[in-house]
C-alpha cells in the first residue's frame, strides 16, 4: 500500500505522502470512542477512548493481541456491534457524525463510503448464493443499475483481484472457492462502490503465507484503484510494518502508543509495545536467543487494574503506574503518542526493548543495560555421533477418494503424503513446515500410529513399526509423546489438572503419582497449587503448557508437537516456546514441531523440512535453508513471511505464487510445485519438459542441505 | 444429479419391499381372523369358516409363506388383496388417502409455514417478550397429547357455538350429509368442518417447527456472512431475511418434506376424534378387526409415503443448498 503511495507521489520517498496526507480532510475520524457490553459491575469495557483519524490514500495500523478491542472498535464504527454493546463517543465519516445514526443514514454509508474485509472468508460469504450475485448486490444497493450492468460489474470486479476466469468463477458458490479466493472476492464487495474507507479486520490471518502475499498485493491494487483510506487491523507485526503508515498499538481496549511506522518500530516509547517487538520470532534471525515474553496475561476488560493496564505485566513499573491511567501524550518526534508515566525516561535514556526487558523492575540501569542474557546452551556432540531417535524413509499415505452410497467405488487417490525421508537424532529439533494440505499433519499422525504405513518405514528409536507387538507398541508409547494445536480443545473440560496430568501415569501403572505431578507442573512453570483446577480457568498459553506436562509424564524422548504455539498471542507465545527450548536442552529431548510459521521454526529448529503437496522439497539445517534457501518454493514461502521490520520490508523483493495448491487428488506430474514455480517459467522448452516429465528427488547439495528442485539455486530471500 | 436420485430411489424400492414383507408377515402371524367367525351364534360349519377364509387367503391352517407369496403376487399387479368383510382393499383405501390428503395438506402447510415464521422472528428477537411468550406457549402444546388438545378445541368449539348461537364450528365428519345447496354452500360446510382439525393438526406442527427454526436461525444470526450483508448496505430486515432465513430455512424445507409423508399415517387420533373416514382411522379399525391385508396394505403405503417424502425432501434440500449437489 505504501508502493501506490509513492507511485502516486511520483517519488521513492516517503515526505510526498504525509505532505499530502497532512493537507486533506480526516475521511474518518473517531474521537474516544468507548465501547461496553452488560451493566452494571459485570460491565465488560472493551474499548476505551480510542481515537484516530485518517486521511485519504493514508494506512493506518492497528495493532493488539486478542481482546484489546481492536474488532470490537472497527465493528463499532460500522454500526454493526449487537444491541446489548453501549457505544459513545464520536465517529465522523466524511465530517458527518454517523455514531447513533439511523439505519436509514448507516446503509446509505455503509458499502458506499466506508466498507469492511472480515477475518474468516470462510464463513463471510452466504453460502446458497452464488459469489457474483453477492458482488452484484453490493453494487445493486447503492448504484441505479439493471441486474446486467450488476453482473457485469462484478465480474470485472472479480477480474481487478485477480480471479482468474472470472466470468466463468462468478457463478461459482462461496464454497467452490479456496480461502485466498474467497477473500479476493470479499475484497472485491467492499471496493464495489469505491469507497473512502475501507475497514481490514484481520484479512489475512485466516491464509497461508503465500496467499496472505496474494492477498495483501490485491489490497494494494484496490486502494490503487479506489485512493480509500484503509484501516488495517492485525495482531502480525509484520504485516503492519510492511504495508501501513501510522501505527496505533492497542491494550487492554486502549491505544497505548500511536505514531508512524517508523517511530513505532525504532523508536519505541511504550514499553508493552517493547514487549510484543521483543517477543516475535524473527525470520532474519537465528536461534541461540531466547524470546523475550511478557510476564503474566492481559487483564481481564471487566476487572481492569487501577492503574496503567499494563503495570501488573511491566518490567519497569513504578509505584506511580498503579495511582492512575496515564494519559496518551507526545512523546519526541511529532505524531507520536506514547502512554506511559516513564516515556520521557525512556526516549532520555534511549533504552531498547532488550534493555527494558531484560532489566529489573527498578529500571534498566540497575543491572546495567549491557548485561547480555545468559543463555546455557548444553554441549551436544556432533550430529552423526547422537542416537536416531526417528527415522521416516519413504513414507507415503494415499487416502482413497470414495464415490456412490450404495456402491462405493474409488474414483481416485489423494496422495497426502508421497514419499518422504527424513530422521531425527536425539536432542534435535525437526521443524516440518508447509502450507494448509502439504500433508504435515498427515505425516504426524502416520507416525504416532505406531502401525506398518502402506509404504516405507517409520523406526522410533530404532523399532520398526511395521514388526511391532501390541505390548511393545505400548511400550514405546512411553517414549513418544504428543502436543496438539488446541490447548482447550485437547484437554478434557471436566478433568482437573492433576488428573489430566495423571492420566498418562496411571495407564502405565505408575501408583502414587502424586510428587511426580507436581514436579511436572512445577516443571512447565505453573503452581503446583493449581493442580485441582480445571482447563477453562487457565489462559490458553496456561493451558498449552498443561498439555506439554502431560505430554511430558512418561519421560518420552521425542516429543512430536503439532502446531504447539499458532493458537496463542505472540507474548504468551515467547513464554511457550522458551519453555520448550529449555525442557528440551535440560531433559535430552528430542523434538518433531509440525508449523506453518516459518519464523517460529527458525527460532526453535535445528532442522527443518519444507514439504509442498505431499512431498518434501527442501531440508536441511535451519541456517542454511533460510538463509540460502535453493528451492524456488522456499524461496517464494521465505519471501512471502513480512518482517517486523519496516526498513527490512521497504527494500525486500517479495516472489508472489499464482494461484492455489493444486489439488492432492490430481498433483501436476514431474515436479509437483511447476504449476506455481517462478523459476519455471524462465526455463528453456527442454528444460521445462524435463520439469513436467521428471520428478525431482531430494538430492543433497552441501553439508546437510538437500533440494528437490532440478535447477536449485542459491537466493537470498530474508 | 440425476444418477444420484435414481440410485436413491432403487434404493428405496428395496426398502420398500422389504418393510412391506415384513410388515405383512407380521400381521399375518398376530392378527387371528379366524376369531372373527368362531364363537357365534349359531356356530358357523368349520369347513365354511375355512373356505372362506381360503377365499380371502387369510388361512391360517395355510403355510405363512404360501399366504405371503399369493399376497406378494397379487401386490405386484396391484392387488392388495380383499378386507375381512370381502371388500377390495386398494377401492376402500384409495378413497380413504384421499380423505386423510384434505385433511392434513391445509394443517401441514399452516402449521410449517406459522412455524417457521414464528421461530425466525423469536430467534431474532431473542430473550424478548415474544421469545418467551411463543417458546412457553410451544412447550405447553408440545406436552399436551393430541387426544387431550382435540377434546379441548371440541368443548370450545361447542362452547363457542352456544356462545354466538349458531353452528360455527362443526366438530364431527368431512360434510353434512345430504346437504342440499349450491357449491359456495357446500364449500362453506367443508370449511366449518375442516377449522377444527386443522388447528389440532397444525398446532403441534406450529409448536414443533417454531422450536426447529429458532435453533437454526440462531445458528445463523451469528454468523459472519450476515456481518458481510449488512456491511455492504443492506438494511438489518433485509439482510435477515433474505441472507439469514434463506440459510436457516433448509433444514426446514426438507424436515417439510418428511412430516408430510409421516402425517399421511400418522393423523389418527385427529382423524378418529373429528370422526374422518382416513387411513389413520383405518389402521385402528383394520387391527381390531382382525384385517390383515388391510393392515399390511396400509404398512406398505406408510413406507411409501415416507420413501417418497425422504426422496422429496433429497430433492428439495439439493435444489436449496448448492454444498450438497454432487455427482
Amino acid at each position: 500500500m505504501r508502493e501506490c503511495d509513492e507511485r502516486q507521489a511520483g517519488t521513492g520517498a516517503r515526505p510526498g505522502t504525509n505532505g499530502r496526507a497532512d493537507l486533506a480532510d480526516p475521511v474518518l475520524e473517531v474521537t474516544d470512542l468507548d465501547v461496553t457490553f452488560g451493566s452494571g459491575p459485570d460491565a465488560v469495557r472493551a474499548v476505551r477512548g480510542v481515537s484516530y483519524a485518517v486521511r485519504p490514500g493514508e494506512v493506518l495500523g492497528i495493532v493488539g493481541e486478542s481482546g484489546s478491542g481492536k474488532s470490537v472498535t472497527s465493528l463499532a464504527v460500522m454500526g454493526l456491534l449487537p444491541p446489548h454493546a453501549h457505544v459513545t463517543g464520536s465517529v465522523r465519516l466524511r465530517g458527518q457524525e454517523i455514531l447513533g445514526a439511523t439505519e436509514k443514514t448507516l446503509t446509505a454509508f455503509r458499502g458506499k463510503t466506508i466498507s469492511m474485509v472480515f477475518q474468516d472468508p470462510l464463513s463471510a460469504l452466504t453460502p446458497v448464493y452464488r459469489v457474483g450475485d453477492q458482488i452484484a448486490e453490493a453494487v445493486r444497493i447503492h448504484q441505479k443499475v439493471t441486474g446486467q450492468q450488476a453482473a457485469r460489474r462484478a465480474v470485472e470486479l472479480l477480474d481487478l483481484v485477480g480471479i482468474p476466469n472470472a466470468a466463468q468463477r462468478a457463478k461459482a458458490f462461496p464454497h467452490e472457492f479456496s480461502g485466498g479466493m474467497r477473500q479476493r472476492a470479499v475484497i472485491a464487495m467492499a471496493i464495489a462502490n469505491d469507497p473512502d474507507v475501507i475497514l481490514c479486520d484481520e484479512p489475512t490471518t485466516a491464509l497461508d503465507v503465500t496467499i496472505q502475499a496474494q492477498v495483501l498485493e490485491v489490497l494494494k491494487r484496490a486502494q490503487r484503484e479506489t485512493g480509500a483510506a484503509i484501516v488495517l487491523i492485525t495482531h502480525d507485526l509484520g504485516v503492519v510494518a510492511g504495508s501501513v503508515d501510522r501505527v496505533l498499538v492497542m491494550y487492554a481496549g486502549r491505544p497505548v502508543e500511536v505514531g508512524s511506522v517508523d517511530d513505532v518500530y525504532y523508536r519505541v516509547r511504550m514499553p508493552y509495545t517493547m514487549g510484543l517487538l521483543a517477543s516475535v520470532p524473527r525470520l532474519d534471525r537465528g536461534g541461540g536467543q531466547p524470546l523475550v515474553p511478557i510476564e503474566g496475561n492481559p487483564p481481564s476488560p471487566s476487572a481492569l487494574p487501577p492503574g496503567c493496564p499494563f503495570e501488573p505485566r511491566c518490567p519497569i513499573a513504578v509505584p506511580a503506574c498503579a495511582e492512575a491511567e496515564p494519559a496518551l501524550e507526545p512523546v519526541g518526534s511529532p505524531g507520536h503518542l506514547a502512554a506511559c508515566v516513564r516515556a520521557g525516561e525512556i526516549e532520555a535514556e534511549g533504552w531498547s526493548p532488550a534493555q527494558v526487558y531484560h532489566a529489573g523492575t527498578g529500571g534498566p540501569d540497575e543491572q546495567g543495560p549491557e548485561t547480555p542474557p545468559v543463555h546455557l546452551r548444553p554441549v551436544r556432540l556432533p550430529r552423526d555421533e547422537r542416537d536416531v531417535v526417528l527415522e521416516v524413509k519413504d513414507l507415503t499415505k494415499h487416502h482413497p477418494l470414495m464415490k456412490g452410497a450404495l456402491f462405493r467405488r474409488r474414483v481416485g487417490t489423494v496422495h497426502a503424503v508421497d514419499g518422504i525421508s527424513f530422521d531425527i537424532r536425539r536432542m534435535e529439533t525437526l521443524g516440518l513446515v508447509g502450507e494448509s494440505g502439504c500433508g504435515k499433519t498427515t505425516t504426524l499422525m502416520e507416525i504416532l500410529q505406531l502401525t506398518r504405513p502402506q509404504h516405507g518405514t517409520i523406526a522410533v528409536l530404532g523399532h520398526d513399526t511395521a514388526r511391532l507387538t501390541a505390548r511393545e507398541r505400548m511400550a514405546i508409547r512411553r517414549d513418544m509423546q504428543v502436543v496438539f494445536q488446541d490447548p482447550l480443545a485437547s484437554l478434557d473440560p471436566r478433568m482437573t489438572v492433576y488428573d489430566i496430568i495423571a492420566e498418562p501415569l496411571r495407564t502405565h501403572g505408575i501408583r502414587d503419582p502424586g510428587p511426580r505431578i507436581r514436579e511436572l507442573i512445577r516443571l512447565v512453570g505453573l503452581d503446583a497449587a493449581h493442580a485441582a483446577r480445571y482447563p477453562q480457568d487457565f489462559s490458553g498459553g496456561q493451558r498449552q503448557r498443561i498439555g506439554i506436562a502431560r505430554a511430558l509424564a512418561l519421560e518420552p524422548r521425542l516429543l512430536v508437537l503439532d502446531e504447539p504455539v499458532s493458537a496463542l498471542d505472540v507474548s504468551i507465545q515467547a513464554g511457550v516456546i522458551n519453555l520448550l527450548e529449555d525442557l528440551k536442552n535440560r531433559l535430552g529431548l528430542s523434538y518433531l514441531f509440525v508449523a506453518h510459521d516459518l519464523a517460529v521454526v527458525r527460532h526453535i529448529a535445528d532442522r527443518v523440512a519444507v514439504m509442498y503437496l505431499g512431498k518434501i522439497a527442501e531440508i536441511g539445517q535451519v541456517g542454511q535453508v533460510y538463509d540460502a534457501p535453493m528451492h524456488p518454493y522456499t524461496q517464494a514461502l521465505l519471501s512471502a513471511i513480512p518482517l517486523p521490520d519496516p526498513g527490512k520490508e521497504r527494500s525486500r523483493r517479495r516472489i508472489l505464487l499464482e494461484g492455489d495448491l493444486p489439488s492432492p487428488a490430481s498433483p501436476p506430474s514431474g515436479c509437483r510445485f511447476r504449476t506455481r514455480c517462478p523459476k519455471f517459467k524462465t526455463l528453456d522448452e527442454t528444460d521445462q519438459a524435463r520439469c513436467v516429465d521428471e520428478e525431482p528427488q531430494v538430492r543433497r547439495l552441501g553439508e546437510d542441505h538437500g533440494v528437490s528442485c532440478h535447477f536449485a539455486e542459491k537466493l537470498d530471500v530474508v | 444429479m440425476a444418477g444420484f436420485l435414481l440410485r436413491r430411489l432403487l434404493n428405496y424400492l428395496v426398502l420398500i419391499v422389504v418393510a412391506t414383507s415384513l410388515a405383512y408377515m407380521l400381521a399375518a402371524g398376530a392378527l387371528d381372523p379366524r376369531s372373527n367367525y368362531e364363537g357365534r351364534n349359531p356356530p358357523i360349519p368349520q369347513a365354511v369358516i375355512d373356505a372362506r377364509l381360503t377365499e380371502l387367503n387369510l388361512n391360517d391352517r395355510t403355510p405363512l409363506f404360501d399366504r405371503y407369496l399369493t399376497w406378494a403376487g397379487g401386490v405386484v399387479h396391484g392387488d392388495f388383496g380383499k378386507t375381512v368383510a370381502g371388500g377390495s382393499v386398494g377401492e376402500d383405501l384409495g378413497r380413504r388417502a384421499g380423505v386423510t390428503l384434505r385433511l392434513i395438506t391445509i394443517g401441514l402447510i399452516l402449521g410449517s409455514v406459522t412455524g417457521v415464521f414464528v421461530g425466525a422472528y423469536a430467534a431474532v428477537k431473542q430473550y424478548g417478550v415474544f421469545d418467551r411468550l411463543s417458546t412457553g406457549a410451544s412447550f405447553v402444546v408440545l406436552a399436551v397429547p393430541t387426544v387431550v388438545l382435540a377434546n379441548i378445541l371440541i368443548i370450545a368449539g361447542v362452547w363457542f357455538n352456544g356462545l354466538v348461537g349458531a353452528q360455527v364450528f362443526l366438530v364431527s365428519g368431512e360434510a353434512t350429509p345430504g346437504l342440499q345447496g349450491g357449491f359456495a354452500t357446500q364449500a362453506a360446510d367443508r370449511l366449518q368442518h375442516l377449522i377444527l382439525p386443522t388447528l389440532s393438526l397444525s398446532l403441534g406442527l406450529i409448536a414443533v417447527y417454531s422450536r426447529y427454526q429458532r435453533n437454526m436461525m440462531l445458528d445463523v444470526l451469528g454468523a459472519d456472512f450476515i456481518r458481510t450483508a449488512m456491511a455492504k448496505g443492506l438494511r438489518r430486515r433485509t439482510a435477515l431475511t433474505r441472507h439469514a432465513l434463506r440459510t436457516a430455512l433448509i433444514p426446514a424445507v426438507t424436515y417439510f418434506a418428511f412430516t408430510f409423508g409421516s402425517l399421511l399415517v400418522g393423523t389418527t387420533f385427529t382423524e378418529k376424534i373429528f370422526g374422518w373416514h382416513g387411513m389413520g382411522e383405518q389402521l385402528v379399525n383394520s387391527i381390531s378387526t382382525n384385517d390383515v391385508n388391510t393392515v399390511a396394505a396400509i404398512s406398505c403405503f406408510a413406507a411409501f409415503a415416507v420413501l417418497a417424502a425422504s426422496l422429496a425432501s433429497d430433492v428439495l434440500h439439493a435444489v436449496l443448498d448448492p454444498r450438497v449437489r454432487v455427482g
